[in-house]
């Protein structure tokens, strides 16, 4: 699931330089990546609580999780180009009270998912157009956007909790396919989705390019622009998403909803070794590092910890992930 | 070049070397980088380090200053025996490395950078005056033509690699390596480079020069060792050095003819016009015409504007005036997205910085430029790509285990192999090359020269700006010379002219101009 498109030549090994023949090992390792430590800790939690391990508490987790895999998964396109958006909480703030105000009108109820997709995907494209266009750093205008649109979510909502005991989409954060919550299947298919435009598509080539060297990228005829306007569209576009869920599961939206989330966002896609300056990192590795956050959250709190110390905690396991990943990665060299 | 100071050639041999590697071997991921390869320096000498890209020079360097560790060997410094674990340890014993890309932060003082990690001190307080007094010091014994508190930023590269070596002589520096310090230098600045270099021998410094340039070797070396495949194959006396030997035992074969290419005599149609071409700053308005099959050499100084034209074709740059012809038709090129959409084709001067996706794999890097070839819906067809990919491989003699290769685990040959595939893949009409060889080794490079003659054959023009004059005279059908942002000369083609270094050289220097008047 690293970037092993391309099928071997041949497979002969004399005649060639030193240096090029430690390739099968490695690349399954970058695939499985943290893998080993999801597993370590769900082993860990199922020992110490036996509620954790049960199929209701499996599917819990991946509901919990839901919101931070769709966002995790707009944040790996931003960071594959070497940027970053730490607007998607307030995205989702923003999207959600408009997905709830829409679907309070009756002649346009109908829209109300739609209404909040678009805010989310054109919020996006402004962060994009900035960035691209105007050369201005992500950091700069994505912090920008973190402190102006929660600022936005609050006035659009009013400074109240919007809400809608009828709303149309409850379905979503609340109903069911099969044995699956709707908010997992949805962020699934994202992923699933995600993952071909990443590995399967001229453009999926393109954000790697862009991310490993912008200078090469425009010499080659990419156009780097457009690259990174649809890049922090998606972005957008995903937490306009994750706004809709949320808001589905708690049938109301307020000025408040979605804050902090981009830092989770980013601590996955972090986690599943995408790296921070771009051209380096995969979907998969994202939702694990989703994954293992979700796990934590739970069996930490299936274990009575206090809420202080789960963010102790958690943000502990993060630095000593990465740190793991580093270290084998570098072993592997 | 100056060949004017005659280095002394072989030190009297009662002399205690400085530096002395025995049996040094050195495995990654058991695959072997050196196996027991030797060295031996002498006080004020200079010793030029050959060998092929991959070779093992640089791995034998790092492990002298400190970066890596060898597995097995010994390293004696005077005589006595010294473990480098780590790159104080070295930098204490007077070793010191100037790397081809330089090691200096451009936002602090030329004092600063000297006295980094050494400061002086005066109690617990910065001593910057009398760092600045010391670095003063050092500078003018370099001759440096700026001063301690000017801004590293402010410097051309030349200056800055003259910081670095002030620096390495605060450190009482004995053992000086340079990897390919000429490689971003003027002819100007290389004579500077090699006055200094001069001084620094008289003072006793012994310095290991790494360069594939032979002329540069003869201008300075003492000795020469020449590494082959991670293998020490034996060290040459200076009045024992020749080309042909030098070549013989880097390459483990005879020099075949390096220049295969055969003048065109007949010209093609006109493939590529540009007509008042200019940028307004660096490029005055210019006129060319490229013919089909024809080798292009733009020659001239650095910093003449030859890299700058070329992008400008290219679209990389915004024109302030001009047209681009292709074939008879006026085309509009505002991105290099136009150009490559109408059969340009560019291979960037700097291959790492503009050229190459290090971190990507070798096949991708080949594909890059037909992504869309069969691809469905903007859906890559990977079997297609595949094919380029390894046909590719397959016609340039690329030599990678296989395509999953990352592209910074290649040599520098094949890396602009890679490149240049990738644009030969866009199958060009007309193709730009920007220094193709620079630090390629010399088998990959009589490799390139054989593929772009091949082009030419095949009816593509090429524009290749070099400067590397034998290669210019060797390659060309007709050669382009240009000063100052101007197109000054042209010899070969209809002109009648005969292509030499001398002439190239004359227009490029102005020395034409000024014999005519």
């Amino acid at each position: 699931m690293s970037q092993t498109e391309l099928r071997p030549l041949k497979d002969d090994s004399g005649d060639r330089s030193p240096g090029q023949r430690r390739k099968a090992s490695r690349n399954w390792l970058q695939v499985a990546g943290i893998l080993p430590i999801l597993i370590l800790i769900c082993i860990l939690f199922s020992v110490l609580t036996p509620t954790f391990p049960t199929a209701g508490n499996i599917v819990n987790i991946l509901r919990q999780a839901s919101i931070n895999i769709v966002l995790a998964t707009g944040m790996t396109f931003v960071i594959l180009t070497g940027g970053i958006d730490l607007s998607v909480g307030s995205i989702l703030g923003v999207s959600a009270v408009v997905g709830v105000l829409v679907s309070l009108l009756p002649a346009l109820s109908w829209a109300a998912i739609p209404a909040a997709l678009l805010t989310g995907l054109l919020i996006g494209l402004v962060n994009g157009a900035l960035i691209a266009f105007l050369d201005l750093p992500p950091f700069i205008v994505t912090l920008g956007g973190l402190t102006a649109l929660r600022g936005v979510a609050y006035l659009v909502a009013n400074g109240t909790t919007v809400l809608n005991r009828n709303l149309n989409f409850a379905w979503i954060g609340n109903n069911y396919l099969g044995p699956f919550p709707w908010l997992v299947v949805i962020a699934l298919l994202t992923v699933l989705a995600s993952w071909f435009i990443l590995r399967q598509t001229v453009l999926g080539v393109q954000i790697y390019a862009v991310g490993g060297n912008q200078r090469a990228a425009r010499l080659t005829g990419i156009k780097v622009n457009r690259v990174l306007l649809f890049v922090y569209g998606v972005s957008g576009l995903l937490a306009g998403l994750a706004g809709v869920m949320s808001s589905s599961r708690l049938y109301s939206a307020t000025g408040l909803l979605g804050n902090g989330y981009e830092l989770d966002a980013i601590a996955a896609v972090i986690l599943g070794g995408t790296s921070f300056t771009g051209g380096i990192g995969t979907i998969p590795g994202t939702l694990l590092g989703a994954l293992i956050i979700a796990v934590l959250n739970n069996g930490l709190t299936l274990l009575n910890m206090s809420y202080f110390w789960q963010l102790v905690v958690k943000g502990l396991v993060i630095i000593v992930a990465v740190t793991i990943d580093r270290l084998r990665r570098r072993g592997s060299r | 070049m100056t060949t004017d100071i005659q280095p002394s050639s072989a030190p009297a041999s009662s002399l205690t070397p400085v530096l002395e590697m025995r049996g040094i071997t050195k495995r990654f991921h058991g695959v072997p980088a050196l196996q027991g390869v030797n060295l031996t320096i002498y006080p004020g000498e200079v010793h030029a380090l050959m060998g092929e890209n991959g070779a093992g020079k640089s791995t034998l360097m790092k492990i002298l200053a400190g970066a890596y560790i060898a597995d097995d060997g010994e390293i004696y410094i005077n005589g006595e025996r010294l473990k480098i674990t780590d790159p104080g340890t070295a930098r204490r014993a007077g070793i010191n490395l100037i790397y081809q890309e330089l090691n200096v932060a451009p936002n602090l003082t030329v004092a600063e950078n000297m006295f980094m990690g050494s400061e002086l001190r005066r109690g617990q307080l910065l001593d910057r005056e009398g760092m600045r007094r010391e670095a003063e010091q050092v500078l003018h014994s370099l001759g440096a033509s700026f001063a301690p508190d000017d801004l590293v930023s402010s410097l051309s590269i030349a200056e800055q690699q003259l910081v670095e070596i002030a620096r390495a002589l605060k450190d009482n520096s004995r053992i000086l390596v340079m990897d390919e310090p000429t490689a971003a230098l003027s002819d100007r600045e290389t004579e500077r480079l090699f006055e200094v270099i001069h001084k620094l021998r008289r003072d006793g410094i012994a310095i290991i020069y790494i360069s594939h340039r032979m002329e540069e070797v003869y201008a300075l070396a003492n000795r020469v060792s020449v590494l082959r495949d991670g293998q020490y194959i034996g060290s040459l006396l200076r009045e024992e050095i020749s080309p042909e030997r030098l070549v013989q035992m880097m390459v483990g074969r005879p020099m075949q003819d390096f220049y295969e290419h055969q003048r065109q005599t007949s010209v093609g149609d006109v493939v590529l016009e540009v007509r008042h071409l200019s940028d307004g700053r660096k490029v005055q308005p210019t006129n060319l015409v490229l013919h089909a099959g024809e080798i292009v050499g733009l020659a001239g100084l650095v910093g003449a504007g030859r890299t700058e034209l070329s992008r400008l074709i290219f679209g990389a740059d915004a024109k302030t005036s001009g047209e681009v012809w292709l074939h008879g038709k006026k085309i509009e090129i505002h991105s290099p997205g136009d150009a490559i959409a109408a059969g340009i084709g560019y291979v960037p001067e700097d291959r790492k910085d503009q050229g190459l996706f290090l971190e990507m794999t070798s096949g991708k890097n080949i594909v890059l430029n037909t992504l869309k070839e069969d691809a469905k819906v903007g859906i890559l067809n990977w079997r297609s790509l595949g094919k380029i990919a390894s046909d590719a491989v397959e016609d340039f003699n690329i030599r990678l285990a296989n395509l999953e290769i990352r592209a910074m685990d290649l040599s520098g040959g094949n890396q602009q192999k890679l490149l240049l595939a990738r644009w030969l893949a866009i199958k060009p009409r007309v193709l730009l090359l920007d220094e193709p060889t620079r630090g390629v080794d010399i088998g990959a490079k009589s490799e390139i020269y054989r593929i772009i003659s091949d082009l030419a054959k095949q009816g593509v023009a090429i524009l290749m700006v070099s400067s590397e004059l034998p290669e210019v005279v060797g390659l060309s059908d007709r050669v382009l010379v240009m000063r100052e942002g101007q197109l000054v000369g042209e010899l070969g083609g209809s002109t009648g002219t005969e292509i030499t270094q001398e002439t190239i050289m004359a227009y490029a220097t102005g020395a034409s101009e000024v014999a005519a008047s």
